[in-house]
């Protein structure tokens, strides 16, 4: 099963790396990974999603703990949760293709944010599901080229990670 | 007091109380040697090799509690290391390793004798630091030694870059008294309600059984598992690194379990109803086949590491603490408990493990012209009156030890457990003989792990530590040959060693004694001869019987009721 973990981490070089090599020393699938400072400054907070058995999530979440830089963790899909990843799409677009990708762009509430005679790039937010499902929906011979932030997350309701 | 940062590592090390400081220098490092060189607090005992200082360092913290301690310099000097914090690192062993670094301004510039060891290390460390700052230099020293010695122990690195501990530069120094790390906070006390179930169950099982690994002695509860398991008058297993956890000589012992543990502990495991294992790790080498592990039974698990618990095995009832302060509530609540576990079925349940005992399973050909090396071992505990602190290399040896040498004592028994290193013996005995020179302290080994660390003979005289070396020589890498005698049709492949160097010779090139015993006979007088040598180092060279297996052994993937037994054995008493 997909699980969506977040974890507070100290912002130190290595800390990163020392979660990265857990993850291919022990074997578990990393699906993706974001990490950045928060409004604390010595804190990253780090947005993993991994999958696996019950067995293997319990696994992973007490090797990470293990981890001396970690402060904290939680797994947010075990909880009411809001997930969100950022894309941008850059196609080829030329003719009659400019409006009508901009018309899916549209539909999926992206935005183009930039423009030249041939080429838009198109900024998309959403879960997962939403940005496989719009670059399903777009002409794969139009795409250059596509970046996916990976899932960050937070919980629903007055609960929050922090320390 | 104004120092440089030189100065503030060897301070930093004198205001942790260190005693030792094994190591080996080099350029990254010369501003400490010549700090070192200044002061003479802290002895420092030059190895041979790095492995050395690790593994010397690794022996001096197992038998004594205390953090180990090595200094090396950058590049190979750290990388050689590796083996030995590795080694460390899978058995819980605190040590703090202190590595020299090119200076800061050319670090990641593939400068000579550069070594990213932090990156290399990291899987094998519970922690690592980089120190960029002589300012931070104090603070992280002492994080190191709180981090390796607290929790589950462990290795931690520093490493330090040369600019760093430079004459140059001198700082006020303090050494912090507490250090507060808000990611990093052990458990010591069990959860009160857990603890209670856990009795509970204790007290109504039928065949209940004790399996007692190496954090009963990392957390110093020998005396209270003793006092607890006697309480409850429940046989007891320990594993290969838990042997001196509970007395080996004690009647409710029923000796080492796994692949090559005793019949007994192995049948009682497979059969037993309710299983308290206490500091063990389920190591795929105790579990056999994880499917069979304990089929009947209910788990208790007492380990101060989360993730060592349900990480192979699924557990019923899992407590987070340290072993000594879970049993002294467990001891409590049994003691102000009205219920007593059964005493038919406990006596019941003795009676099965005596008829167990009765098959012998560790009998050996006793009328053998030939030196068997379990006939070594055991004149070697009797020889010791089985107070010696025995450190042993990996293979057969090591296993002929653990079922022979039967350690009443923690912290007697010094191998390398789960990483399984070949080399560890040697150095590790010389420091445990440094921590303990009043002690007998024998390093049991074979002529193909004994070379492996051998330069560490020059240690070993230039510090006067003298140890006993045993030495099982049967020409083979015997568990190798072992191996291949069973799994892949006695297809000897590169396991005998055709050349090997004359030992006696050896010893005495190194300055030591050497001694040849080829013959059952001279076996005990030749051990006698070795430890009236009180102040040399003596190498003894047993010439075994190169055929000799290690019985019983639970082959790769079978369950602990099937077992391979030695054809010595009484098997046809069990059956009947």
């Amino acid at each position: 099963m997909r699980h969506i973990i977040s974890i507070l981490i100290e912002n130190e070089s290595g800390a990163l790396s020392r979660v990265a090599g857990l993850f291919s020393a022990r074997g578990y699938n990393i699906e993706s990974l974001s990490v950045a400072p928060t409004e604390d400054a010595s804190l990253s907070r780090m947005t993993l999603v991994t999958s696996g058995s019950d067995e293997i999530i319990e696994q992973i979440t007490k090797q990470l703990n293990k981890l001396i830089e970690v402060v904290k963790l939680i797994d947010i899909s075990e909880s009411a949760h809001i997930e969100r990843e950022l894309m941008m799409l850059k196609a080829r677009v030329t003719g009659a293709a400019r409006e009508e990708i901009k018309r899916l762009a549209d539909i999926f509430r992206g935005n183009i944010i930039d423009v030249t005679p041939s080429t838009y790039v198109i900024e998309l937010t959403g879960e997962k599901s939403k940005l496989d499902a719009f670059i399903q929906a777009v002409d794969e011979r139009a795409i250059i080229e596509v970046v996916r932030s990976g899932t960050t997350g937070i919980l629903r309701g007055d609960k929050g990670l922090r320390l | 007091m104004e120092l440089n940062g030189a100065e503030i590592v060897v301070q930093c090390l004198k205001d942790e109380g260190v005693e030792y400081l094994f190591g080996y220098p080099g350029g990254a490092v010369l501003h400490i040697y010549d700090a070192l060189f200044k002061q003479d607090a802290v002895k420092h005992i030059l190895v041979r090799h790095e492995q050395g200082a690790t593994h010397a360092a690794d022996g001096y913290a197992r038998s004594t509690g205390q953090p180990g301690v090595a200094l090396v310099t950058s590049g190979p000097g750290a990388t050689n290391a590796v083996t030995g914090i590795a080694t460390a690192y899978m058995d819980s062993i605190p040590l703090v390793v202190l590595s020299g670094q090119v200076p800061t301004p050319v670090i990641g510039s593939d400068a000579f004798q550069e070594a990213d060891i932090v990156g290399i290390t990291r899987p094998c460390v519970k922690h690592n630091f980089l120190v960029k700052d002589v300012h931070k230099l104090a603070e992280t020293i002492k994080k190191a030694f709180y981090i390796a010695t607290t929790g589950r122990p462990g290795p931690v690195l520093v490493d330090i870059p040369k600019d760093v501990t430079s004459p140059a530069i001198k700082i006020p120094y303090e050494y912090p008294k507490t250090v507060t790390l808000r990611s990093y906070n052990p458990a010591v006390k069990g959860h009160r309600w857990q603890i209670r179930k856990a009795v509970d169950l204790l007290l109504e099982a039928r065949r209940p059984m004790i399996y007692a690994g190496g954090g009963v002695i990392l957390g110093n509860a020998s005396a209270v598992l003793t006092d607890f398991t006697r309480l409850l008058g429940f046989p007891i297993t320990n594993t290969l690194m838990g042997l001196g956890g509970y007395p080996g000589t004690d009647q409710q012992f029923v000796g080492m379990l796994g692949m090559h543990g005793t019949y007994e502990a192995n049948m009682a495991m497979h059969e037993c109803d309710v299983l308290l294992a206490i500091g063990a790790r389920f190591d795929d080498r105790v579990t056999g086949k994880i499917s069979e592990f304990c089929p009947r039974a209910k788990i208790i698990h007492i380990d101060v590491d989360p993730a060592s618990i349900s990480k192979t095995v699924r557990v019923d009832i899992p407590i987070v603490g340290q072993v000594g302060p879970v049993l002294e509530d467990m001891i409590e609540m049994i003691r102000s408990s009205t219920k007593v576990p059964d005493p038919k079925a406990l006596s019941d349940w003795w009676t099965q493990i005596a008829r167990w005992r009765g098959i012998d399973c560790l009998r050996y050909d006793g009328n053998s012209s030939i030196i068997k090396p379990q006939y070594v071992i055991e004149q070697l505990y009797e020889a010791t009156a089985g107070a010696a602190f025995v450190t042993s290399d990996v293979g057969q040896h090591q296993m002929w030890t653990a079922q022979f040498y039967k350690f009443d004592q923690p912290r007697r028994w010094i191998n390398s457990g789960g990483l399984g290193t070949m080399g560890f013996g040697l150095p590790a005995a010389i420091g445990v003989k440094l921590a303990h020179p009043e002690s007998e302290v024998v390093c049991v080994t074979g002529e193909a792990s004994i070379v492996m660390c051998i330069q560490e003979l020059s240690t070993a005289l230039q510090y006067m530590t003298p140890i006993k070396i045993v030495n099982l020589n049967n020409r083979y890498m015997g568990m190798v040959r072992q191996w291949q005698e069973f799994n892949y049709e006695s297809r000897y492949s590169h396991s005998y060693l055709a050349t090997l160097p004359d030992f006696v010779k050896l010893a005495e090139s190194f300055g030591h004694v050497g001694m040849r015993i080829e013959k059952p006979s001279e076996v005990r007088a030749a051990l006698e001869a070795a430890f009236e040598l009180s102040d040399r180092t003596v190498f003894l060279d047993f010439i075994t019987d190169s055929t000799e297996n290690v019985y019983p052994m639970i082959e790769a993937g079978k369950g602990h009721h099937d077992m391979r037994l030695s054809p010595c054995s009484s098997v046809e008493r069990e059956l009947a």
